[in-house]
């Protein structure tokens, strides 16, 4: 005779409000190819809005090409070709008549090493709105204001915003990015490994940011660093490898699940650290 | 396996004293060498400087040449040629040397890409003398004249090749991210190349440039076709001589370029040569000069950089 | 060669721990018993001073624990086991605990002689010994099959308390001098009762261990 058993779902109650979210983007059978190369193939995931999506997998496994088609930025790679689609708020950004401008100023980006343009704070906050065509002065300032606030920089900068971006240090450089990338008011933010270069301190900096910047945008993280996967993210996709170099999706679900019972060996092995 | 220790099968003592040895053999070797290099580089300038310094005086920069054999006068004609052309070829070279490099760094890997790099390369390998033979062929046998325009056209075919690959090799070394950065936020791709890749590439892009116009200042070859010399070209007297006759703006200008013209290295070359003395002094004090010229060009670029660097790094 | 040795080793050496300090758990209890049996005052003092080595160990396995967490981040089936590891050594010490109490009813009881012969209380912590040991065993081997089931002999358990219960009920009705006598060995049989109630937790983490799930086994 078997005994009962009450079956409590590990994580239910930890992301009580997963479940809730909308859609925001959807993956939809995307492979992406590198003349003949494929580098990811048939991947289908969700990404909620004002949730904390994670792409995580070993080195090669396509995370940050999965990355880059969130916005488009394959198509600056000579030979690349993505097939299946990507939608956003249900429209495929891959469809004719879409404009890449306007598709990466609603899907913003941030990137693996801090890249402030050679040119001082503000202007690096104000690049992207003077790019929609704001002129008016005033606005111009309250936004930069407001985008470095967000970017919780703003105490550090606000009595010299004429310094230059690239004379902060690395963390305060890479949280310019992240006030540039909201300037413009994107709906999904995209941040590829955006802590790797930096020191443990400025990556805890950052990490706390990315909680308070979910409240307003979307958010779409690829990194190498488990532990941050788990501490910052709703949503979780393993990624990796097939025989062929091809990057597939092993697992993906509410993050708290995967990093205590993944469903997957392979991915148990990853997490775990006993494989990739 | 064997147990026993290395070092019951070394004698350490021997071997850091053989050690010891060869690294001062080979640091002193690397110091003559240095030395090798440098000995010249001071000789020159220090026997520059002693026998042109002496000669230096305002007339040479402010005289046109006294008639040969007399004492006086200066190589005002020179100089001036020399702005003349250098400025036209910069003028032409620069933007066209920046785009091409933009090109070949936007689209690297296209035939034109590979044709631009390829002739590019040609270009700077071209003896100048070659081009100065062009420049003949195509500008002064058709327009039937000399002229400090043809000068400045050879110059910039010159300069082009240096100020181009030198600065594609520093747009390269500016991190991909920059301009996916600048891409990222909707920015077009000129409006990226131009407001972001260039500012952070231009340290090296004015290095670059600045070695381009060295270049040109110091050619003399290609202007015996082009230029010619002009021992009366004064850039003063063309203007003076255009107001008095109530002449455009541009048509001055074409005065200015429509003339033959002189250039520094060409002076010297042509001094250098002749019987008088005077002249063969005025030679040494225009090597002077050249050499100033460079040396001031140098100070300028790099506390321009100083000061950039400064401003962007903190 | 596995890819992390160190974790590894640790997470084994914490195993071994946990059924180092099952096993003199174990061994507390059936000598606190038979010391019971034996009316020997000296052993219970013995085992009494002994479960301070309990405490001890449970503290250890949790601080090495907790190093552990620390140091090596584990997460999925190494950070369940890691969190099972701090319960259970919890569970064990109580059970401790349970073995002290019973040792304690047994100098309380003074120079006074058993009431009766003990037969139903060396088999309940027979059985509950027994439990508790296999219990161990298959979380050692990740076993949730095996963990599932062995809640089930707690119902024999319950009998034999039940059991005792109402003959020691009767003694006291017929006899109300045998009270205090009779309440003691009921004292002794709860705590019995209670580490074998606690190996079910013990089973419960097991089967959380093995496959994430999180079960009450009645």
């Amino acid at each position: 005779m078997q005994p009962e058993t009450a079956v409590v779902k590990v994580s239910a109650g930890a992301q009580p409000a997963a479940a809730e979210a909308d859609t925001k983007m959807l993956i939809n059978g995307v492979s992406v190819y590198y003349k003949a190369f494929r580098a990811i193939k048939e991947i289908d995931l969700p990404v909620y809005e004002n949730r904390v999506t994670a792409f995580i997998g070993p080195s090669g496994c396509g995370k940050s090409t999965l990355l880059r088609s969130l916005n488009r930025m394959n198509d600056l790679i000579p030979g690349a070709r993505l097939e299946g689609e990507v939608l956003l708020d249900g429209e495929n950004i891959y469809a004719p008549g879409q404009d890449v401008v306007d598709i990466r100023r609603r899907v913003g980006m941030v990137f693996q090493r801090p890249n402030p343009f050679p040119m001082s704070v503000y202007d690096n906050v104000a690049f992207g709105l003077r790019l929609l065509g704001l002129r008016k002065k005033s606005v111009m300032d309250e936004i930069v204001e407001r985008s470095l606030r967000a970017a919780a920089l703003w105490e550090h900068v606000k009595d010299n915003l004429g310094q230059s971006g690239m004379a902060l240090s690395g963390g305060q450089q890479q949280r310019l990015c992240i006030a540039r990338a909201i300037a413009v008011e994107p709906e999904v933010i995209l941040m590829d490994e955006p802590t790797s270069a930096l020191d443990p301190v400025a990556t805890l900096t950052i990490e706390d940011l990315i909680q308070t910047l979910k409240e307003k945008f979307t958010i779409v993280i690829v990194t190498h660093n488990m532990q941050q996967a788990a501490r910052v993210s709703d949503f979780t996709a393993f990624l990796s490898m097939d025989d062929d170099r091809a990057g597939y999706l092993v697992e993906y679900g509410p993050t708290m699940e995967l990093f205590t019972n993944p469903r997957k060996k392979l991915t148990e092995d990853y997490i775990t650290g006993r494989f990739g | 396996m064997p147990t026993e220790s290395v070092y019951a099968h070394v004698n350490l003592e021997s071997n850091y004293r053989r050690r010891k040895i060869l690294n001062a053999v080979m640091l002193s070797l690397t110091g003559l060498t240095v030395l090798v290099a440098v000995v010249p580089l001071v000789w020159i300038t220090v026997y520059v400087v002693i026998k042109g310094g002496k000669y230096i005086n305002w007339a040479l920069f402010a005289r046109l040449p006294a008639p040969m054999g007399a004492p006086g006068g200066g190589v005002l004609h020179a100089i001036e040629g020399t702005a003349v052309m250098v400025t036209l070829a910069s003028v032409i070279a620069i933007p066209l040397a920046l785009l091409g490099a933009f090109y070949l760094l936007a689209r690297p890997n296209t035939s034109l890409a590979h044709g631009l790099r390829f002739s590019t390369d040609m270009l700077a390998g071209t003896p100048s003398i070659v081009i100065g033979l062009f420049g003949y062929a195509v500008i002064v046998v058709v327009q039937k004249h000399f002229s400090a325009f043809a000068g400045g056209i050879v110059l910039a075919i010159i300069m082009l090749p240096v100020v181009l690959r030198s600065a594609e090799e520093m747009l390269k070394l500016v991190p991909a991210e920059m301009r996916e950065g600048a891409l990222a936020l909707g920015s077009p791709e000129w409006h990226a190349a131009l407001k972001v890749v260039l500012p952070a590439a231009m340290e090296g892009i004015v290095t670059g440039v600045m070695l381009g116009i060295a270049r040109a200042v110091g050619e003399t070859a290609p202007l015996l076709f082009t230029a010619l010399g002009n021992d009366n070209y004064e850039i003063g007297k063309i203007v003076r001589s255009g107001i008095r006759h109530h002449q455009s703006v541009g048509k001055i200008l074409g005065q200015i370029f429509a003339q033959p013209a002189d250039a520094l290295p060409l002076t010297l070359w042509k001094y250098a040569q002749q019987p008088y003395q005077e002249r063969v002094q005025q030679a040494w004090a225009v090597a002077f000069v050249l050499m100033l010229f460079a040396l001031g060009i140098n100070i300028l670029a790099r506390a321009r950089l100083a000061y950039r660097r400064r401003k962007l790094y903190g | 060669m596995p890819r992390r040795k160190v974790l590894e080793d640790e997470l084994k050496s914490l195993m071994g721990d946990i059924m180092r300090l099952g096993e003199k758990v174990n061994q507390a209890m059936l000598d606190a018993i038979e010391a019971l049996k034996k009316r020997d005052i000296a052993e219970a003092e013995r085992i009494i001073a002994a479960d301070k080595e309990i405490n001890a160990l449970r503290f250890e396995i949790e601080r090495t624990a907790l190093v552990v967490i620390a140091t090596q981040q584990p997460l999925a089936h190494d950070l369940r086991i890691l969190a099972s590891i701090l319960d259970i050594a919890g569970e064990l010490e109580r059970m401790g605990d349970y073995a002290k109490g019973v040792a304690k009813i047994n100098i309380l009881m003074g120079d006074k002689p058993l009431l009766k012969p003990l037969i139903d209380l060396p088999r309940m912590v027979e059985i509950a010994t027994n439990m508790l040991k296999d219990a161990l065993t298959a979380f050692s081997n990740d076993d949730a099959e095996a963990a599932r089931s062995i809640p089930q002999r707690d119902d024999e358990v319950d009998a034999l308390y039940n059991q005792i219960y109402r003959e020691l009920i009767t003694f006291m009705i017929q006899d109300p001098k045998t009270i205090d006598q009779a309440n003691y060995l009921l004292w002794a049989a709860h705590n019995v009762e209670r580490l074998a109630d606690r190996v079910t937790n013990i089973c419960e983490r097991t089967v959380f261990d093995a496959t994430g799930e999180i079960v009450e086994l009645a």
